[in-house]
């Protein structure tokens, strides 16, 4: 694979575009389990009788349901229900599974439940906040703890930073159990804690490793009552560069919880990001793309979506990228913004000539095309008998969009 | 001039005989680079677009005396080619591969940590000096050899820059892509460092984005050390929080690394920051039009031997240089002590509400000299 013939740098089919690929708490804690670091027991289940036949399996008398969905801030959501009899847990899990839930970070529509995980209730002294993370200044990976646990970390960072402890990596020699102790004494832990913590750290930092985490959070980490940690939640982020030697991982993969256009987007290997403006983009080059966006904006408009079509761009692709910015129904313009380096500004004007003539366009086209064959392009464009504003520059292709999105002449 | 390659260094191409390889290797020799030869492992001996193929980049070095290298191997093999690279004394490894693991790169910085390799990328658009040396996917023939340096986190974005500066008639002596990846080698600073020091570099425009803090560092190094005229633009204004804008880099997380941040940072320390990429050349055309009057002014009672002005006779007609704080303080800086106190009198004039200004424009200079003494 690695020096094979011709081999393509960017390997089709392939998840490059989304920087990650994240794990449900029960696929999390499955890998936990592996590592040796503790968690309550609990199992998934799709239907209302299937929670209650894991619960009669978990046996004890306290239960909770949780919502299986890729997003923080389900508890105050309503998504994790605590139950003390079997009847209590089918209708927790009949009230969550088919239906949507919304935290602060999914955005009103929310994202779709449909498994639940059922576990065992658990006795909580305190709570403890763990990740692991990658530390950018420092290109290295930090273990970050606090004592405020169970709380939105970013929200303690922002207001009482100094509860947050945190110690970098060095790569070739691994995290250090003094590094762990040091922050478990800083926690105030002791004891059989200490080595406990120490203990959960370092089969983190290996899991981290060996599974190409990117990110990987426990919040909260519990004492329980009898004085033993626990990990009460589970956050697993895997870098999707990386998925490629990590074929089981892929497999658990959960198309459900991915933006819709997004996700058609990855499959024609499109780099999208739904917005809330009317004004779609096509760009090449991610900077470039955020870039028009932001003149979209500060000339009045609002951006409907980020869009690159790569720097690999085929015809077939620019095609799919105008269908896919098309089918969004709020949009009232579009501005394609391609400046040809080794894609050719004329093979672009081809894709937009045929993604107009398939799907017919309702709504008014703004074209800036720059770089390799913008001659050419410009030819193809005013060739095609459809009407397509060209621009002149950058400034004259936002003036135009934002002024015929609005309902004005260009 | 020009920093990190020029028509004399000798490149190799790692990944050379790829499709990706093969095809930015014609573009390059096209270009007029001295690519010397290339590396795939197995093909030893062979001959690819008339250059010799090697096993190693060890024997590519020993054979040509390469110290350049340009990267094209797929991302799972990137790190280790880096590697390979620096093991073989590479002294500039441009690795232009998308979608590097993240650890692998963390581990690729710790082991370069020290080595006198120089890393650019992963996931860029790689560097050139215009009409001498091409080691990357940009399109030459926007460049023209000048006097400005760009140095950007995004690709088609310095493209932008790049074309405005030809336009205009400036040209660039060098234009770095460093990538918009996380982890990675040349940062900002590094790049900044090596344009002050550069003597064909007259000017500098940075483009920066959303996500991390090093334009932050950036706008701190410059305030210190650059004496250079800098432009800056940064991407991703409405960019929403928590949303990844294509690059692994560009995402704003739990409120860092904002463009308002950047922004903000790169006002305090001077920088002319532009709030659209399509004003970068001509805010540098201003900048630059302004720094050529005052040299040109003082060109006889101090000859400068850094930073030749590409002297313009229309320079001289050009209207009194602004008054903006930046000026104020280059003038300031910038008059040696045996320019009459007319010149001095007048350039303190002219800065309308002069002394508050002034004195925090010495206090400034005066770090700066010291900073540089050090």
């Amino acid at each position: 694979m690695l020096f094979g013939e011709n081999p393509p740098l960017y390997a089709p089919g392939q998840d490059f575009k989304s920087s990650k690929m994240n794990l449900h708490e029960y696929q999390a804690k499955a890998l936990f389990r592996k590592y040796g670091i503790p968690v309550p027991a609990g199992r998934p289940a799709s239907t209302p009788e299937e929670a209650v036949a894991a619960a009669e399996a978990l046996g004890g008398a306290v239960w909770v349901v949780k919502a299986q969905v890729h997003a923080g801030g389900r508890g105050k959501a309503g998504g994790v229900k605590l139950a003390r009899d079997l009847e209590a847990v089918r209708s927790a899990a009949a009230g969550m599974l088919g239906t949507r839930l919304a935290t602060h970070q999914t955005g009103p529509e929310g994202l779709p439940i449909e498994k639940v995980y059922v576990e065992s209730g658990s006795e909580i002294a305190r709570e403890i906040y763990l990740s692991l993370t990658l530390n950018r200044e420092k290109g290295r990976i930090a273990l970050i703890a606090s004592s405020a646990g169970g709380m939105e970390i970013e929200e303690v960072a922002a207001k009482t930073p100094e509860q947050i402890l945190t110690t970098t990596v060095h790569p070739a020699a691994g995290l250090q159990p003094f590094q762990a102790r040091q922050l478990a004494f800083a926690l105030g832990l002791t004891g059989e804690q200490i080595k406990e913590f120490q203990h959960i750290a370092l089969a983190l930092y290996r899991l981290y490793q060996e599974q190409d985490a990117s990110l990987l959070e426990i919040n909260p980490l519990i004492v329980t009552r009898s004085g033993a940690l626990l990990a009460l939640d589970a956050k697993l982020n895997i870098d999707a560069n990386a998925v490629f030697r990590h074929p089981d991982l892929a497999a658990l993969r959960d198309p459900s919880q991915e933006d819709p256009m997004e996700r058609r987007a990855s499959e024609h290997e499109l780099n999208y990001v739904s917005l809330d403006g009317d004004i779609a983009c096509m760009v090449n080059g991610a900077g470039l793309a955020m870039a028009t966006m932001d003149l979209i904006k500060l000339h009045g408009g609002q951006p409907a979506n980020f869009l690159d079509v790569g720097g690999g761009a085929t015809r077939e692709r620019v095609t799919h990228a105008f269908q896919l910015v098309l089918s969004n129904p709020k949009v009232r313009a579009v501005l394609v913004n391609i400046f040809g380096g080794i894609v050719r500004c004329d093979m672009i004007a081809d894709g937009v000539v045929n993604a107009v003539k398939n799907v017919g366009v309702k709504v008014p086209v703004v074209v800036r095309l720059e770089g390799t064959n913008a001659d050419k392009a410009r030819e193809v464009l005013s060739g095609s008998g459809l009407t397509i504003a060209p621009a002149t520059d950058l400034t004259d292709a936002a003036r135009k969009v934002v002024a015929l999105a609005a309902g004005r002449a260009a | 001039m020009s920093i990190l390659v020029n028509k004399h260094t000798k490149v190799i191409c790692q990944g050379f005989t790829g499709k990706q390889g093969t095809f930015h290797s014609e573009q390059a020799l096209a270009y007029g680079t001295q690519l010397v030869g290339g590396v795939t492992p197995g093909r030893g001996g062979q001959k690819h677009l008339g250059l010799p193929v090697f096993d190693t980049v060890r024997d590519a070095v020993r054979d040509t005396g390469a110290t350049a290298s340009m990267i094209y191997v797929p991302a799972a093999g990137a790190a280790d080619a880096i590697l390979e690279a620096a093991d073989a004394g590479i002294e500039l490894a441009v690795c232009i591969t998308e979608g590097v693991p993240v650890n692998d790169m963390v581990r690729v910085k710790a082991a370069l940590a020290g080595s006198p390799t120089r890393l650019i990328g992963p996931n860029c658009p790689g560097v050139i000096t215009p009409e001498e040396c091409k080691i990357g996917i940009m399109p030459g023939f926007i460049h023209k050899k000048g006097a400005v340096g760009i140095v950007s986190r995004s690709g088609t974005l310095t493209y932008e820059a790049v074309y405005q500066t030809t336009r205009i008639g400036l040209g660039q002596s060098t234009c770095i892509g460093i990538g918009g990846d996380p982890v990675r080698g040349l940062n900002f600073v590094e790049v900044l460092e090596l344009f002050e020091r550069d003597p064909g570099t007259e000017g500098i425009i940075l483009v920066g984005e959303i996500g991390g803090s090093d334009e932050e560092a950036a706008a701190r190094y410059i305030h210190r050390f650059v004496s250079k005229p800098v432009v800056a633009y940064i991407a991703g204004v409405t960019a929403p929080a928590g949303k990844r804008m294509g690059h692994a880099g560009a995402i704003v997380a739990g409120g860092k690394g904002t463009a308002a941040d950047k922004y903000a940072a790169f006002e305090a320390a001077g920088v002319r920051a532009v709030k659209s990429p399509a004003e970068l050349g001509s805010a540098m055309s201003e900048l630059l039009r302004r720094r050529r009057a005052r040299a040109a002014r003082r060109a006889p009672a101090v000859p400068r031997p850094v930073a030749q002005p590409v002297a313009k006779p229309a320079a001289r007609k050009t209207p009194a240089p602004g008054t903006g704080p930046k000026a104020v303080r280059k003038s300031a800086k910038k008059t040696p002590r045996k320019t009459p106190r007319k010149t001095v009198k007048k350039a303190v004039k002219r800065a309308a509400k002069p002394v508050r200004r002034a004195v925090r424009a010495a206090a400034r200079t005066a770090a700066r000299r010291t900073a540089r003494r050090r």
